[in-house]
């Protein structure tokens, strides 16, 4: 070697490659792919959409960043991950509900279902369907009131809130059906086709199948998430609720009806799917697909709640550990 | 000719950028003997060689400097003719101390020194050939460096019917195989004659990845020459990694080898070409095993190209015969960028197994900031063995080496797919190589202390 000082190279275990994927891409994906869902919701209920995805954004964002100073935690705050569960938590919300409530959402969400686990990848439950959950045990009025989309006075004032409340589809059916009467829809084409767009009452990001499946095929084509979780769920739901109603039309709404109404797609493509809180295997996301959608309808039909999406994933999460232990792979040279 | 498709699909894969196009049309060049060679005795698995000359020898080029240890093991034989200048000790490209020959070269001494070529070869008896390809300190050239005797040499109860010829090259950047095989098609199928003839096996499989169509066509070719065996280029898919033992078996006769077990088990024999080739060299032409070649690339060399070195020529001769550098460096890789080594400065220099010294500039070196897993399955994807990378990373940093053990853990190859398409960039196979030896050790413990027992 020559006299010159002689320069350092970085040495470090191999692979000396990588694919360049981060947490904050994924997370940046997600928001990509949540975008047309956040318009829709702006387009169906105006300010007060835009008004609850600020504040569960900044809220969560927030509590993270007091949260990491508090526990004296170094890792960077720029995963994107409380953005995503700010966006999500928003979406699980009626429209009316009032900002102290929001931000009570996002200290649960962010502080005590996820840092308190240890952070980012530690958390056993979806840190927004908790705070949603929480919300509905705590104020169960208030997340209750829902109002019809597209009123007119919504890009205008806050204040058309306040006028005639109304209920969910799926509150109607679940009140007709407990009470014995008949269904309160007549379901056709184009019902559905309404329900499709988004025109419902509802959370303001569960409302739009149509924006929450055009974001999920972004991600599907990114390889953020596959098919097998919100393809199994989806197809359960819908079997389950082809046979009810088969089996007793007069009590049983039909299966598109149960595919559009409520937070289905929300959760079977964007909650459900939830990396962290989902089996790791192909194999264990089938298990638990399935498993979502099973609970999902046996609580619609018998349960006591309207909507059984955030109960089902919230279950299914908890016993993720045991698919994960029950799901490994056959592994090369081993026979089977 | 037969040309076959791979018979399986791999059960985990990437698809790394490659990076190959920077040397795999540029023909191989011959580089002379540099003013000094250091020639290291841990070139091959097993025990490092033992020098034989001393500080002030005057040594040709082919003559044997340091002779085999052991069955597992090697001789070194000098590269370049010259005058002994120390017998010392030195790193590894792996980073283990070994001794080392030092050799000043002599351009005036254009003596050689071979051992008697063996045109005749099929009438030799089987341990005469094999004493030979020991003889000429032939090592598989693919990167393990296991003694090619050895490999050639199964006992008796693993008969062995197809021999696999590994033209994978699934590394990213290298080409040397790829243009061995272009250049010197006819010499290895004289390499896969003998083999064949050695191990009396009547199934040969050229494994070749799709994106070498040149090597493809030119293997298929000379295999024209070869009679009385069954003899096909398998073409693999292009993706990472192809060219592991396991895998490739797995590719081209559907057989799996069994956990802990090794190739001869399913009745395989792998060899890598440039090793064919090598063994061609010796039994033919009476070659030790004293030259090879190098893939020195990276988009900062000046001309990448795929040199045929001395053994023992440094990288900063290396990287010198080929222009230098056009930025500085950030990393310097022996090997490939997925399974390579890195090197702490260019002071190191090749052995029989350098496939590739690989240059990164600084934008290209990827720092593993760890974050905590976030459970997105891909490392498990991306396991060719089918292994779950996530969950075994976490007991290894626990320390609970008996679950990772339960794991799997040992049956990992090392290829570094998880840890490349991790989002949290946690350090997976990483960990792995240090955890998997201690496990290894753990177990001979228990088992000796059950013998004693
Ligand atoms: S390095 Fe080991 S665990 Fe990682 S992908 Fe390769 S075989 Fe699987
Ligand atoms: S790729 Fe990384 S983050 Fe994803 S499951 Fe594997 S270890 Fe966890």
């Amino acid at each position: 070697m020559s006299e010159e000082t002689v320069p350092i190279y970085t040495v470090s275990s191999a692979p000396h490659a990588h694919s360049g994927a981060s947490v904050r891409g994924i997370m940046l994906d997600v928001i990509i792919a949540l975008t047309p869902a956040m318009l829709a919701a702006t387009y169906f209920f105006g300010l007060h959409a835009i008004r609850l995805l600020l504040v569960c954004v900044i809220g969560c964002v927030a509590t993270e960043a007091a949260c990491r100073k508090l526990m004296g935690r170094n890792l960077a705050i720029d995963d994107l991950s409380a953005v995503v569960t700010g966006i999500l938590l928003a979406f699980n919300l009626p429209p009316s509900l009032p900002t102290g409530y929001a931000l009570f959402g996002c200290v649960v969400a962010i502080a005590i279902a996820k840092q308190v686990f240890g952070g980012i990848g530690y958390n056993p439950f979806n840190p927004a369907l908790i705070a949603r959950v929480a919300l509905l045990v705590s104020f169960p009025a208030a997340m209750t009131r829902w109002h019809s989309p597209l009123n007119p006075d919504r890009w205008t004032s806050l204040g058309w809130i306040d006028a005639a409340t109304t209920a969910t589809p799926l509150d109607l059916v679940k009140t007709a059906v407990t009470s014995g009467e008949t269904l309160p829809f007549s379901w056709d084409g184009s019902m559905a086709m309404r329900f499709f767009v988004g025109n419902m009452d509802g959370c303001i990001g569960e409302v739009s199948a149509l924006a929450l499946l055009l974001g999920a095929a972004y991600l599907l084509w990114r390889r953020c998430i596959s098919w097998h979780i919100p393809g199994t769920y989806i197809a359960t739901v819908a079997i389950l609720a082809g046979m009810l109603r088969v089996i007793n039309p007069s009590a049983n709404m039909p299966l598109t009806f149960h595919l559009l109404a409520g937070g289905l797609m929300l959760g079977a493509l964007y909650m459900a799917t939830d990396m962290t809180t989902s089996p790791l295997t192909k194999r264990g996301q089938i298990i638990y697909g399935i498993g979502c959608g099973l609970l999902t309808m046996v609580i619609r039909r018998w349960g006591g709640y309207p909507e059984g999406v955030s109960f089902a994933i919230l279950l299914m999460n908890a016993v993720t550990p045991l698919i994960n232990q029950y799901t490994q792979l056959g592994v090369y040279g081993h026979k089977a | 000719m037969k040309v076959t498709r791979a018979l399986r699909k791999l059960r985990g894969s990437i698809h790394p950028q490659y990076f190959k196009g920077l040397t795999a049309d540029a023909p191989i060049t011959t580089m002379p003997a540099p003013a000094k060679l250091f020639v290291s005795m841990a070139q091959h698995l097993g025990a490092p060689a033992k020098p034989i000359v001393a500080k002030g020898d005057i040594v040709v080029q082919g003559q044997c400097i340091a002779e085999a240890a052991g069955f597992i093991s090697a001789p070194v034989h000098a590269p370049a003719s010259g005058k002994v200048l120390e017998v010392d000790t030195a790193p590894t490209p792996a980073g283990t101390m070994a001794p080392r020959i030092i050799i000043e070269t002599d351009p005036q001494n254009t003596e050689t020194q071979t051992l008697p070529p063996m045109p005749e070869w099929q009438k030799q008896p089987r341990e005469t050939l094999l004493a030979r390809i020991a003889e000429a300190g032939i090592a598989g050239m693919g990167g393990a460096g296991f003694p090619t005797r050895v490999k050639l040499s199964p006992p008796a109860d693993k008969p062995i019917d197809t021999l696999i010829i590994n033209g994978a090259e699934c590394e990213p950047y290298l080409t040397a195989d790829h243009r061995l095989m272009v250049e010197h098609s006819a010499g290895i199928v004289n390499g896969i004659r003998i083999i064949c003839h050695l191990l009396e096996v009547k199934h040969v499989h050229v494994a070749i990845e799709e994106n070498k169509p040149s090597a493809i066509e030119a293997m298929q070719q000379a295999l024209e020459q070869l009679d009385g065996v069954e003899a096909s280029v398998c073409i693999l898919p292009t993706e990472y990694p192809q060219g592991a033992e396991k895998q490739q078996i797995s590719m081209t006769t559907g057989r799996e080898v069994p956990s802990g077990g090794l190739p001869m088990d399913v009745g395989c024999v792998v060899e890598n070409v440039g090793t064919v080739l090598a063994v061609a060299n010796a039994i033919l032409e009476g070659l030790p095993l004293t030259h090879r070649v190098t893939t020195v690339t990276g988009h900062i060399v000046q001309t990448p190209q795929n040199v045929l070195a001395p053994i023992g020529t440094t990288y900063a001769d290396l990287v010198a015969f080929c222009g230098g550098l056009t930025n500085p460096a950030a990393k310097v890789i022996s090997g490939g960028p997925m399974m390579g080594m890195a090197q702490p400065s260019l002071e190191g220099s090749t052995t029989k197994t350098s496939s590739g010294l690989v240059f990164l500039e600084e934008r290209r070196v990827h720092v593993y900031r760890s974050l905590p897993c976030i459970g997105c399955g891909r490392c498990i994807e991306a396991c060719p063995m089918d292994l779950i990378p996530a969950a075994i990373s976490y007991t290894v940093e626990g320390g609970d080496y008996d679950k990772a053990e339960a794991l799997n853990i040992l049956d990992c190859i090392e290829c570094g797919c998880c840890a490349f398409v991790c989002p949290a960039s946690r350090p997976l196979v990483q960990h792995f190589k240090l955890a998997k030896p201690k496990i290894i050790v753990k177990r001979r413990q228990a088992a000796a202390a059950k013998g004693t027992a």
